[in-house]
């Protein structure tokens, strides 16, 4: 038998990369029984019926086969509309947008279009866990901001201009933000509007949450900002806004010139995404605003029995005004936020997820989704309480 | 502000007034003094447990009749209904729209139970032309509420 010295044969810039920091929480919780996580990101509401509905009708009239690489054109029309209605962007669905296996594809062929080797990737943390990674596989170089509490973890235009260099070629915008909550105003965007046109930076837009906004504010994307759509590639999808997480369906829009490219990408990586998604897809943004209404307010309602919760017990937690995560503040215990995670799973099996795994600018909070039932997250805060006790 | 109040407590009339205010946004008090009211104006009815008796040895049989009424003049079908839901026996009674006039649950020890009381007593008043019991045979959802067993949360772990 011949061995393999597999490390000759690997990427180093692959291996080089970490796995996420949420699944090792993960991985414990699921050797212990009696769990109660609040660590999934992802909706407990099942696809609304009609979404379902569409996808079954759509596999019965055999609609079984690949679709244009850019996603169906009925489906590029209807997502126009919707990003028209929602959030005045002007798109045209034959050359500006693209069908995606979720946003995470989006993301990452954007990357791929736009980062040469040596290009610096601005990336505002804690956020997502694959922007990162991400540009590290395209050869860029990620300039992180660490976005802060007392900031409500927007980017600030001081921050941004403090981190822009002449190698500077991209920045993603991460809001509404996973973990942290923070969401990013008109005022807030106009401000670094300005900056990332005069030093021609592109912006890779991750509005994944932009339907979940709570306290009757509703999204603003970049895009819509003077100037900015022109330099802008709005990554966004179905999974979070629709309950439609295993369908795989994201979008991105962005200027022709840069679509092209990152259809090619798409085209030779992927085909076309999954054909019965796409037709579920057109159901969803046809006529399911009332489901997602519904369920946004629910959310809402949770938001704040966790958010109150977490400050009865003495963290504190800031109002997160989007998304569905409570990012609250754990330094009063004294312990790091992985010490405070660990001894919390085995101490109460309550399984969140340490800030940090989002960047280390997360140290010394918790990222609890509130993705569960009243009783769920009730009975969660009820054993932190006791372990915050027994830390005493 | 009270639809909110209303709409959580029919899913769920025991959660605290703490609870409440926080899904809410509002204080402890407002809610409590809400609530006070709203059970004084009638608005709220009444707090029940959605309890699966099929479980007991002492379940009970029930089953929703169907009457057909002739309305009296300037009453209308009031007087009958009225008459009807006194009977401890009846749990529901509802105005129909449709082929029958009078939705009527009632609940019994057996069917037999059940039978004799639609026989003696509802199908003997005066204005009532004909009955039409349906039985209960198996309950899968009531108030909202799952009787059955489902898969419950299936999420995996996946997401990061």
């Amino acid at each position: 038998m011949s061995t393999v010295n597999y490390q000759n044969i690997l990427n180093p810039a692959v291996c080089q990369i970490k796995p996420s920091g949420i699944r090792k929480f993960f991985d414990i919780a699921e050797t212990m029984d009696d769990v109660i996580s609040l660590g999934v990101g992802e909706p407990d509401f099942p696809t609304p019926w009609r979404i379902r509905q569409a996808g079954i009708a759509s596999l019965e009239n055999s609609q079984t086969r690949y679709t244009s690489n850019s996603g169906l054109i009925k489906l590029r029309q209807e997502v126009a509309t919707y990003v028209k209605r929602k959030y005045s962007l002007t798109y045209d669905p034959e050359h500006e947008i693209l069908i995606t296996v979720g946003g995470s594809e989006a993301i990452d062929a954007a990357l791929r279009a736009v980062v040469a080797p040596g290009d610096e990737v601005i990336i505002p943390q804690p956020s997502y866990v694959c922007y990162e990674p991400m540009t590290v596989l395209t050869g860029g170089v990620p300039v992180i901001i660490e976005t802060d509490a007392e900031h409500e973890f927007k980017l600030t235009p001081e921050a941004l201009l403090a981190h822009i260099t002449p190698k500077t070629k991209a920045l993603i915008l991460p809001y509404p933000c996973n973990p942290t909550g923070g969401i990013m105003e008109r005022e807030d965007l106009e401000a670094i509007a300005t900056i990332l046109r005069e030093h021609d930076i592109l912006v890779i837009s991750d509005e994944i949450y932009a339907e979940l906004t709570y306290g009757g504010k509703p999204h603003v994307s970049i895009a819509s900002i003077e100037g900015m759509a022109e330099r802008t590639v709005v990554v966004n999808g179905f999974s979070k806004t629709f309950s439609m997480t295993g369908w795989r369906m994201g979008y991105a829009c962005g200027p022709a010139p840069i679509m092209q490219e990152i259809r090619k990408i798409h085209q030779y990586a992927i085909m076309c995404a999954p054909t019965t998604s796409q037709y579920a897809a057109i159901e969803a943004l046809r006529s399911c605003e009332s489901d997602v209404a519904a369920m946004r307010e629910e959310y809402d309602m949770r938001r704040r029995l966790i958010v109150s919760g977490f400050n009865k017990l003495g963290l504190v937690c800031r109002e997160p005004k989007g998304a569905f995560y409570a990012f609250p503040c754990i330094r009063s215990t004294g312990l790091t936020s992985e010490e405070f995670c660990e001894r919390l799973l085995y101490a109460k099996k309550v399984a969140v997820v340490p800030g940090p795994a989002f960047g280390q600018g997360g140290e010394g909070f918790i990222r609890a989704s509130y993705c569960y039932s009243v009783e769920h997250i009730t009975e969660a805060l009820r054993r932190i309480g006791e372990f915050l006790e027994e830390l005493k | 502000m009270n639809l909110k109040l209303l709409k959580l407590l029919s899913k769920n009339a025991r959660y605290k007034t703490e609870e409440l205010a926080a899904m809410t946004g509002r204080t402890e008090e407002d809610v409590s003094t809400e609530i006070a009211q709203m059970e004084k104006d009638g608005l709220i009815r009444g707090y029940k447990a959605v309890v699966d008796w099929e479980r007991m040895d002492s379940a009970y049989v029930s089953a929703i009749i169907e009457l057909k009424v002739t309305p009296k003049a300037g009453l209308g079908f009031e007087e009958v209904a009225r008459r009807v839901m006194k009977y401890p026996e009846v749990e529901s009674v509802y105005l129909m729209s449709g082929g029958y006039d009078l939705s009527v649950m009632v609940k019994g020890k057996t069917f037999q139970e059940v039978a004799l009381f639609v026989a003696k007593e509802l199908s003997t008043i005066d204005s009532v032309l004909s009955t039409s019991t349906h039985f209960v045979l198996r309950r899968y959802k009531e108030l909202d509420v799952e009787m059955v067993e489902t898969n419950g949360d299936d999420r995996g772990t996946f997401s990061l």
